[in-house]
């Protein structure tokens, strides 16, 4: 099995040696608006000037985020979305760009029903979360994604599922938050891989006028203590603050704001329109911001 | 740093946003310090003799008993304590604790609407500002609550999202604390969410069971039979079952079977699986994706698809069994304890009250059954009036 994390390192280094500001990975909801069009959205992404994608996975009660996401889990949801939608958008993404770092993003407890469909009915509630995870862990990996990320499996709770993932060639991708200690941060940094993902502010997904005040020094309190490569998400939303945090690292997130284009547009003009987005947030087209 | 163990063997844990674990940590800590300080406990004792009114009476219910022609039952009066309910134990301990850690600011979820008035009380009582999250559907259902947590001086925000009940507001309630965690303490209602809060309501609802043991010890000279409570969340309970737990005493904890299992329902240990919700590893509602499906229950105060952590390790362990009483029965079993004895009970301990009725006739009257009769009725009279009345039609 591959070393966890290889598309990661090519990228990252990559995007060093070019020098042409951050990475941005969009974050892209499986199923959302609807099962059938996450293809054409994720290809249009990567036209647009996406360098890997974050593939979220909806779920019924999303406590780390903002309405934007929940209203769209929702309506994934509802529209018939299953894991299954998420990880047909990795594949999706896989087979458009080899080499795109691509990480699954949700919650813990749709993950965990990951593998008791293979694993038969044994409900067998004994036992840390690492093992529960192996169903996941398998079809994710399969379907190409390089990471997972585990919103509320906290470092504390996860070297099971982080032995797990590495099984499967995956990087579990830690959050750090700027309320997180220093001991939290080495506790991450210790067994990150991947990247780590730093939520820029105290606060739920959403778009924000502007990048907290505090975020210099909280990049600056985790690159003391690790050479892992960085990505910012929550909060991101225009070209200028791809702009900005991109002095401070390498790769940015854009989530709600491109979530936000694509329930705004109409139906037929969406793939456009995330193109669009993506290519002013990267900085590939100048002009005209899509409010 | 690694504990991937919750406090009550697989179940508990602390499975919350990165964001929040440092404030898990430091109320963790709170916690442990509190515990250790003579002073806090005599703020507590104080409080709750001279403001709850604690400790609140054993009663038995003689007429109850005889009509059921079996065990002798007794009933734990927290229906006569301070707003009505078992919940302002925890909402005192919970406010003590936030202002040693220096937080101005209490936010809290609320379903029937007791946790939210108990909350709002103890928050008036020391000058904290209080928000309380409540579903748009039970800001409906409880509307009288509503006004009291007002009257009260709290900010009740109505929360719009899914089947915009209990559940709901618990989510929402995390987003603000994930957002002004800096400067707030969220005061969870019942035994759930990630540790250290099982634990945390479990010890501040444990005057419950303590007490009636006493009080039972006193009347009757010896430990009771069996031991009911009703089970949503799970606080009134624990309770009541943690002082017993190494007593011969058989403990079971009655859910909402709502419309009957296999309809909608909201008996999580009898009929769901283990998950992680809210933080906590335990029993959940779900379907086969895992995502949380709607609970149901005409009682707003069992409508969660959870359950705290540490039921979930009673049932494992066989320590406590876990039944179900529907709609239906929990109304019977309400229009009885109001006629039999002169006390009309919340629709939450109606589902105790109606499950005692189904095993008191075959004890003998020489067994005993204590009852954790978690709150007064008043709050649901509109509801009971309603559904009564369409049963008659």
């Amino acid at each position: 099995m591959t070393e966890p994390g290889h598309r990661y390192r090519e990228a990252f280094a990559a995007s060093a040696s070019r020098d042409d500001g951050p990475l941005v990975f969009p974050f892209l909801i499986g199923g959302f608006p609807t099962p059938e069009e996450t293809p054409d959205l994720v290809r249009a992404a990567i036209r647009g000037g996406a360098a890997g994608f974050e593939i979220g996975v909806p779920f019924s009660d999303p406590i780390a985020d903002g309405p934007v996401h929940q209203d769209a889990y929702t309506v994934a949801l509802a529209a018939g979305a299953t894991l299954d939608t998420a990880l047909d958008a990795v594949r999706t993404a896989r087979e458009t760009d080899p080499d795109a770092p691509i990480t699954l993003m949700g919650y813990l407890n749709p993950f965990l029903s990951a593998g008791s469909s293979e694993d038969s009915e044994t409900d067998d509630p004994g036992g840390a979360v690492g093992e529960p995870l192996e169903g996941l862990a398998k079809r994710a990996a399969e379907a190409g994604a390089d990471g997972v990320i585990v919103v509320d499996l906290p470092v504390d709770e996860s070297d099971a599922a982080r032995e797990v993932f590495a099984q499967h060639g995956l990087s579990l991708i830690y959050l750090l938050a700027p309320t997180s200690t220093d001991e939290r941060i080495a506790a991450v940094a210790n067994r990150a891989s991947g990247f780590i993902y730093l939520v820029s502010l105290t606060g739920v997904t959403g778009a924000r006028d502007q990048v907290a005040a505090d975020f210099e020094a909280f990049v600056g309190r985790v690159r003391a203590l690790t050479d892992t490569p960085l990505a910012v998400g929550f909060g991101i939303s225009r070209r200028e603050h791809v702009a900005e945090v991109g002095k401070l690292v390498p790769a940015a997130i854009i989530g709600s704001a491109l979530t936000t284009t694509i329930a705004s547009a109409p139906v037929g003009d969406r793939a456009a329109a995330v193109e669009r987005y993506l290519e002013v947030v990267t900085g590939h087209r100048s002009e005209e911001t899509s409010e | 740093m690694t504990r991937e163990s919750g406090a009550f063997g697989p179940f508990g844990g602390q499975f919350a946003p990165e964001t929040l674990m440092p404030a898990l940590a430091e109320l963790e800590e709170a916690w442990a310090e509190a515990q250790g300080d003579p002073q806090f406990r005599a703020e507590l004792d104080e409080m709750l003799r001279d403001y709850v009114g604690r400790e609140t009476p054993l009663t038995h219910a003689a007429r109850l008993s005889e009509q059921l022609g079996g065990a002798q039952i007794w009933l734990k009066r927290e229906d006569l304590a301070h707003t009505g309910a078992h919940k302002i134990n925890n909402a005192l301990g919970q406010v003590l604790l936030a202002r040693r850690m220096g937080k101005p600011r209490i936010i809290a979820e609320t379903g029937a609407g007791q946790h939210g008035v108990a909350t709002a009380t103890a928050c008036a009582r020391f000058g904290i500002e209080c928000i309380v999250y409540m579903g748009e559907e039970d800001v409906r259902r409880q509307a009288l609550n509503v006004f009291r947590m007002g009257l009260l001086g709290a900010e009740v925000v109505p929360v719009k999202s899914g089947a915009r009940t209990l559940k709901d507001a618990i989510n929402e309630a995390i987003r603000d604390w994930v957002t002004n965690v800096r400067t707030t303490h969220y005061l969870i209602g019942s035994a759930i969410g990630p540790h250290p809060y099982p634990v945390i309501v479990r010890e501040l609802q444990s005057c419950i069971g303590r007490e009636a043991r006493d009080q039972l010890h006193e009347k009757i000279g010896k430990l009771p039979d069996v031991a009911i409570a009703c089970v949503g969340g799970g606080s009134n309970a624990i309770g009541l079952f943690h002082p017993l737990i190494d007593d011969p005493v058989r403990l079971i904890g009655v859910e909402a079977a709502g419309e009957g299992l296999d309809a909608r329902h909201a008996a999580t240990l009898s009929a769901g699986s283990p998950g992680v919700l809210h933080g906590t590893r335990s029993y959940v509602l779900q379907d086969e994706h895992g995502q949380i499906t709607e609970a149901h229950s005409i009682s707003a105060g069992l409508d969660y698809p959870g359950v705290g952590p540490e039921h979930a390790w009673l049932m494992l362990t066989e320590r406590a069994e876990y039944v179900s009483v529907t709609d239906e029965e929990a109304l019977d079993g309400l229009k009885l304890l109001s006629e039999t004895e002169g006390i009309i009970p919340a629709l939450e301990t109606a589902h105790a009250i109606a499950y005692a009725a189904k095993i008191a006739p075959q004890m003998s009257p020489d067994e005993t059954i204590l009852l954790g009769l978690s709150g007064r009725g008043d709050k649901d009279v509109e509801i009971v009036r309603d559904a009564l009345e369409s049963r008659e039609h």
